[in-house]
């Protein structure tokens, strides 16, 4: 479960288990020119292990700002940032790298993969950072692309493979390194509708039937409805949190 | 094996990019390569002049002759073996156009050019035969020269039309040794001008000097001079690389322009790289941006770059490598043996696989730098 928070609420009597990701009076801004752009002000939220969030709003809002902030691609001017406990805003910048190879799963909306790279290779390459033997990688990468129905399509390039394709490459490459966390930015935007009814419905089911908690940028209604929960922001600012009904 | 399997298909991404600034590095490696030959071929005279011999000639010029009495004169002095005379014919056989070097050498020449091998029944027709000359194998070869043929050539210092008989082939005694002169008889060329022109007779262009030790060489040259200083020809005495190098100094602006002109061919292909990999560089953010999300960091960022930059700069700079001692030959043939020794030296091999290294590496720095530093969400121009 997911929700803004008003810090200034009493602790309840028994204490609930430890969010995933927990923020505190988040802000960050931006420099444009001699100009200091406010992005995101004073947020505060949890999000539950497990959980599925969507972030909605419109452009400008600062959720891809928020996102990135989760994920370790940015950092916050001032507040809290933990992620499984750990303040990832003091990570060095060296320890943050690994701890992002090693806790988050990216999806971008425009796939981001590198297009010398079979699916396969892709696919395989957030495990060139870990320790694992050549036929360990290929059991896992095999496995995962059959997960996300490519295991016929290993060995095409990026440019020989459709919009649809590319993105469950991209899921693939997201999940192969066993992530505690999947963020997704906009991972329905480049999509005609079926492609992205069956991309949300692929994330839908690694966060029930593998348990992975996903953060999901979105401006699209329909993509969020995919959420568990929705979190809105406006001009930098978190404005409500909704429980949406489709259970784990 | 992955990051050079990324590097390569990296390198190949635009094939037509690629091979453009492969062509560019192989032309530019080439002309290198070429232009430092040509340097070499310059000083080949040089290089190849003993520090054995001296050479003594008038102070004033050297197209100011000595008289012939000094001969006995520099036999006499501490250290010196044997001595030589050499002039200057300068004449044209043929055409001017058809330049080759010839000297009127006195008969023990030869017994200080150790690197002239002619055979000895050749050099005994030679010694026998008054208007007989030698020619290198490098100028027979050239103009087709063999025993027994008549070389007629036009005097322009020494009027007349001279009748010169090959009787021997000089080869070199290694390939720098320089065979495109011809050498005849001093004795002929003076007793000829003493009948045309008696005040041309007993003038001597150059002594040449064999010494007991090269180490005192010096001391020998102060020596010779001494016995001709305030007299009407004061001579000046150096070793014979020096004299040569004095020849090549007359040239000095022109190797030096030769020189500066290699450089600039490689700065230049240095900024066309530089420029290929700074585009390539650029078009790449967003991978490099990806790649750093994903957990690699900058030093495995800034060796994509340089790695594609090396294997470019390492491909063109081998193939203009070894492109360079055919087209050197081709030169060589083309400007009609100008160059006697044009020979692509080992050291000029070295310096074009350095210039290639260091356009290789340049050409990555600032690329390098930039993926190296390149922030992640700016990359990915994800700022919501």
């Amino acid at each position: 479960m997911s929700a803004p928070l008003d810090p200034s609420t009493p602790s309840a009597p028994v204490t609930p288990p430890a969010p995933l990701v927990s923020i505190r009076h988040l802000a960050k801004s931006y420099q444009r020119g001699a100009q200091i752009v406010p992005v995101l002000s004073d947020i505060s939220l949890d999000i539950a292990a497990g959980d599925f969030i969507a972030l909605m709003g419109p452009s400008g809002s600062g959720k891809s700002t928020l996102l990135n902030l989760i994920a370790g691609i940015d950092r916050p001017d001032s507040g809290e940032l933990l992620v499984g406990g750990v303040d990832i805003s003091e990570l060095p910048e060296a320890s943050l790298a690994d701890w992002r190879a090693a806790h988050v799963g990216f999806i971008f909306q425009f796939y981001n993969l590198m297009p010398v790279l079979t699916a396969y290779e892709n696919v395989e390459l957030p495990l060139m950072l870990t320790r694992l033997s050549r036929a360990e990688r290929r059991e896992r990468v095999e496995m995962v692309l059959g997960m996300v129905g490519l295991a016929d399509r290993m060995d095409h390039y990026p440019t020989e493979l459709s919009g649809g394709q590319q993105q469950r490459v991209a899921i693939a490459r997201a999940l192969i390194t066993d992530p505690t966390l999947i963020v997704a930015d906009e991972p329905t935007g480049d999509l005609d509708r079926n492609s992205a009814t069956d991309i949300l419905a692929m994330l839908q089911r690694l966060n029930t039937d593998l348990g992975k908690t996903i953060i999901m940028v979105t401006h699209d209604a329909h993509a969020a409805e995919a959420a568990k929960s929705l979190v809105h922001l406006e001009k930098g600012e978190l404005l409500q949190g909704e429980q949406r009904g489709r259970e784990a | 094996m992955f990051l050079p399997k990324l590097i390569a298909r990296n390198a190949m991404r635009h094939k037509l990019r690629t091979a453009l600034t492969v062509l560019g590095l192989v032309i530019a490696v080439l002309a290198y390569g070429l232009l430092q030959t040509v340097v070499d071929a310059w000083y080949a005279g040089a290089s190849a002049a003993s520090n054995a011999r001296l050479v003594t000639r008038n102070a004033i010029s050297l197209t100011f002759a000595l008289p012939l009495n000094y001969e006995y004169r520099i036999k006499g002095v501490d250290g010196v073996t044997q001595v030589a005379r050499s002039n200057w014919f300068g004449g044209v056989y043929r055409d001017p156009k058809n330049f080759f070097a010839q000297f009127a050498v006195s008969d023990n020449y030869l017994d200080l050019y150790p690197e002239f091998i002619v055979p000895p029944e050749q050099r005994a027709d030679y010694q026998r035969d008054r208007r007989g000359a030698l020619v290198g194998r490098q100028l027979a070869d050239l103009y087709g020269f063999k025993i027994g043929d008549v070389i007629p050539i036009k005097g322009t210092i020494y009027a007349g039309t001279w009748d010169f008989v090959v009787r021997g082939i000089m080869d070199g005694r290694d390939e720098s040794t320089i065979t495109r002169q011809m050498v005849f008889h001093w004795d002929y060329l003076n007793e000829t001008v003493r009948k045309k022109n008696p005040r041309q007779a007993d003038q001597v262009g150059v002594f040449i000097l064999g010494v007991d030790n090269p180490d005192n060489a010096a001391a020998i040259s102060r020596a010779v001079d001494n016995v001709f200083k305030n007299s009407l020809a004061e001579t000046l005495t150096e070793t014979e690389q020096a004299f040569q190098l004095g020849f090549v100094a007359m040239s000095n602006q022109i190797i030096a322009a030769i020189r500066v002109v290699s450089y600039v061919v490689i700065v230049i292909v240095m900024a066309v790289m530089a420029n290929a990999m700074a585009m390539s560089a650029r078009e790449r953010i967003t991978e490099y941006a990806t790649l750093k999300a994903l957990g690699f960091g900058p030093g495995f960022l800034s060796l994509l770059v340089f790695g594609e930059s090396m294997i470019i700069s390492a491909f063109g700079g081998a193939l203009g490598m070894l492109l360079t001692p055919p087209a050197a030959r081709f030169f060589k043939q083309a400007v009609g043996g100008v160059f006697p020794v044009f020979t692509v030296s080992h050291e000029t091999m070295a310096m074009q696989a350095g210039c290639a290294l260091v356009v290789g590496v340049a050409a990555a720095i600032v690329p390098a730098v930039q993926a190296a530093r390149v922030r992640i969400v700016e990359g990915l121009r994800a700022i919501g």
